[in-house]
């Protein structure tokens, strides 16, 4: 008896030896009654990721280039032209903000490239001076789209003021960085999807909280909370503090761009969602699938459609709002406020009710369970 | 009857298999205390937050910034002490004191496993467990027993088995018997196991492991009782612990209950283990098989048997005190606690807190990961307990801040084993008009479903 125990007992311990934390990573195969995980990591890399950042990163380019033009000889013409590069990109960064890992989060991409309000004292002040380092963390609010922003349409009251700023060498070589900075990033992140890491994020279909479905997922939640009801719309509308804050749109001094902006990126989570492919109407395996897989399990109503229907909901809410988010929260700040509400209801769905039927846990929480 | 109850707590035993169970206790919690310390779990988990939920009436239990370390070092060599059986007595108690201290600074990382500990822990303040086998023992042979009585070792099998059979009376139930939830949903999110991934995708795999764990719980007592199937039993334990442990991440405790399942294996069994350990270090068993009975003095024997007694009491009715509160236990979950309760609901929530000026009228929401880590934010989303003192710590916070006329609304949303999620708490009702008790909480919301079963 003692010998079988023993060897129970050595056969547990390298069972368990074998049982690593993170999980392993096998390849899954396609089996029916099975779905299968690692052709939506693909369908996310290669029909979704991959080519909003390459169809951003020649947005970028563009924006560098049309400053360059603008820089070499300042005029109204080039001026329009920059703003129209600007006004693209900017559209264009919100069908790729919701990516941030790997590269990207490594960078603090995101936060390089939108972190509004931009703080304008102080962009004068390194303009004037000379004096700046934009690769420093603590520089996140003197550059990127909020910086080009001021930099564009925020410096005076008419395009012909603001262009004879850039007769001055130090707002040119600002601008210059700014607009570079933005593409130098993009490039790099776009770069590192066209390498390795694509193929790492996509062979990396662990279950575990290192997995890249549980560690993208996390992210994806956390972009609609944080930088989409949150950023967009729950800090203008002062739904934290109480007092509105229109200083603290998106796109603050661009005209009737905040809206759009707004909408887009709620566009960009939806068309994730249902695995819809870049500029193509075509779709492939992603959450929505994903869920209906798995609720094919379940009675009950169908968790996609609830989500898909929460999508279309805020979005003809965002029909009520003005062009201008800025003016509409000091016009009427409660056309915000239920802006605000149709989203939080979307993160219920997204946070407790997907993530649940994912059977992912919140960030990186890796204590022990029962 | 009475007479059969003398005659039983007059039998004795070896003590080996005490001994053994108190050696392999004391370095599987050594272990635990090492892992928990270099997973960076007590800065993470006691020092970063800027709040801790506490357990009722143990508002006083706090984590105590950098001193925090001197507890869990405490607990260890405690744990260590236990182990090699030195100065017993002192350092069972010193590590039930630390170990329950650490568990009662934040109830956000309540496990029913650590809750487990703490009172074995405390069972074993009442033990002779350094009767044999122990460096107290061989110092002093006036204190070295190899007999004991026979309650003392069953008193260990006893809490097991009530631990079990709980946990399998708590499986009684529709969700998980008839919805097979919440297997259903962890199951398949395990698609990357080698072997097992694609059958986890199986729907009856889902039912055939929630029915073998309510029978496995339910049994397993019984079957490691009875000595024909106690092998048989014993594989299982292995079996199902080890499955746990790949399926879930469930840290030390499928280890702690398969060696704490040895206890029922014959004294023989032990001795062989001893004899093993005894070769191996050198040291010479015969001194310590002296064949003395330990005999308590009346009135020691009379305070451990009560205390014994009335723990066991404790414990045979407190899962149960569920039945008298109102409505499901899952939803409210009140009375859910300290009741074996394992591994048995999925249940998520997201609450959006709302503090009021009442004169003014002026609102905000909270941001809550101003206040929460992402793991307390998470447990304090869907146990109305720690809403309500969370609502009272964002009142204080923010009447500091200048804040008058305070008020605070929860909007709250609670998602039980795959139900779509539903509101938890009024968002109508001024939490503040409420104090934390153990009375029922009427600002939670009625469950929208039934559970059937206990």
């Amino acid at each position: 008896m003692i010998k079988i125990s023993k060897f129970l007992f050595l056969s547990l311990f390298v069972f368990a030896a074998c049982t690593s934390d993170n999980g392993s990573g096998e390849e899954i195969g396609v089996i029916e009654n099975s779905f299968d995980r690692k052709a939506m990591l693909a369908n996310w890399a290669d029909n979704i990721i991959l080519p909003s950042f390459e169809n951003f990163a020649s947005s970028t380019q563009d924006l560098q280039e049309k400053t360059n033009s603008f820089t070499a000889n300042p005029s109204d013409e080039k001026l329009l032209q920059l703003r129209s590069a600007y006004e693209k990109a900017y559209l264009d960064f919100q069908t790729v903000s919701m990516f941030e890992i790997g590269k990207a989060e490594q960078l603090n991409y995101r936060t390089f490239l939108n972190t509004y309000p931009a703080d304008v004292s102080t962009i004068i002040n390194e303009i004037e001076s000379g004096d700046y380092n934009l690769t420093l963390p603590s520089t996140y609010n003197e550059q990127g789209f909020p910086a080009l922003d001021f930099l564009i349409n925020g410096l005076a009251d008419s395009d012909q003021e603001i262009v004879s700023i850039y007769s001055s060498q130090e707002y040119k070589n600002y601008l210059t960085d700014v607009s570079n900075r933005i593409n130098n990033l993009t490039i790099e992140v776009n770069a590192s999807w066209q390498g390795n890491f694509r193929d790492n994020f996509v062979n990396n279909t662990s279950s575990s909280s290192t997995g890249s479905v549980d560690k993208f997922t996390n992210d994806y939640v956390l972009y609609f909370e944080k930088f989409l009801r949150s950023g967009k719309i729950g800090f203008p509308a002062g739904v934290f503090t109480g007092e509105p804050s229109p200083n603290n749109v998106e796109a603050l001094y661009s005209q009737n761009l905040s809206k759009e902006l707004y909408i887009k990126s709620v566009k960009s989570v939806q068309d994730f969602f249902n695995g819809k492919y870049y500029a193509s109407s075509q779709t492939g395996l992603s959450y929505k699938q994903y869920l209906d897989y798995l609720d094919s399990m379940k009675d009950g109503q169908v968790l996609s459609n609830s989500i898909n229907n929460q999508f279309n909901t805020i979005l003809s809410q965002a029909s009520n709002l003005n062009v201008s988010l800025k003016s509409q929260v000091q016009t009427n700040n409660t056309v915000m406020l239920q802006a605000f509400d149709e989203l939080q209801k979307q993160i219920v769905l997204l946070k407790v009710d997907m993530m649940q039927a994912l059977s992912i846990s919140v960030d990186y929480v890796d204590s022990d369970g029962d | 009857m009475i007479s059969g109850i003398k005659r039983y707590l007059n039998s004795y035993t070896e003590a080996a298999p005490l001994a053994v169970f108190r050696m392999f206790f004391g370095i599987m919690m050594l272990a635990s205390i090492i892992r928990f310390w270099l997973n960076g779990w007590i800065e993470k988990l006691y020092i970063s937050p800027k709040f801790f939920f506490s357990y009722y009436g143990f508002d006083w239990v706090k984590p105590l910034g950098d001193f925090t370390y001197l507890i869990f070092i405490l607990c260890g060599l405690s744990a260590f002490f236990v182990a090699i059986g030195y100065k017993y007595r002192l350092f069972i108690i010193s590590f039930f004191l630390s170990f329950t201290y650490i568990e009662l600074m934040d109830k956000t990382t309540y496990l029913n496993h650590y809750y487990f500990i703490s009172i074995l822990s405390f069972l074993m303040i009442f033990l002779p467990a350094n009767a044999y086998f122990s460096l107290d023992a061989w110092k002093d042979p006036k204190k070295a027993f190899q007999q004991i009585p026979a309650w003392c070792i069953d008193s260990l099998k006893f809490l097991l088995a009530i631990v079990y059979f709980y946990a399998g009376l708590a499986k009684l139930n529709s969700d998980w018997l008839l919805r097979a939830m919440p297997l259903k949903i962890w199951l398949p999110s395990k698609y990357d196991l080698p072997f097992l991934g694609d059958l986890m995708q199986q729907e009856w795999v889902h039912y055939a492991f929630s029915w073998s764990g309510m029978f496995y719980d339910l049994s397993i007592p019984f079957l490691l009782l009875w000595r024909k199937t106690r092998f048989l039993a014993f594989l299982l334990v292995v079996i199902f612990h080890v499955m746990t442990r790949v399926l879930f991440p469930i840290g030390m405790f499928p280890y702690v209950m398969i060696i704490s399942a040895l206890i029922f294996f014959s004294p023989k069994v032990h001795h062989n283990v001893l004899n093993k350990i005894s070769n191996f270090f050198g040291i010479k068993k015969s001194k310590l098989d002296n064949a003395r009975k330990l005999v308590y003095q009346p009135i020691k024997r009379k305070i451990s048997l009560s205390v014994v007694a009335i723990f066991f009491f404790i414990q045979l009715l407190l899962p149960w005190r569920y039945l008298v509160y109102p409505g499901e236990l899952f939803w409210t979950e009140e009375g859910y606690r300290f009741s074996w309760r394992v591994m048995l609901m999925e249940k998520a929530g997201y609450s959006q807190f709302k503090i009021v000026d009442r004169e003014s009228g002026r609102r905000f929401y909270v941001d809550n990961s101003d206040f929460l880590t992402p793991f307390q934010e998470k447990q304090m989303s869907f146990q109305p307990d720690f809403i309500i003192q969370y609502a009272y710590f964002l009142a204080d916070h923010f009447r500091k801040d200048g804040h008058k006329n305070i008020e605070v609304y929860v909007e709250n949303y609670v998602a039980l084993n795959g139900r779509k999620s539903a509101p938890y708490i009024d968002p109508e009702l001024n939490l503040l008009n409420f104090d934390d008790s153990f009375k029922h909480k009427s600002f939670i919301l009625p469950f929208q479903d039934e559970i059937k079963g206990l």
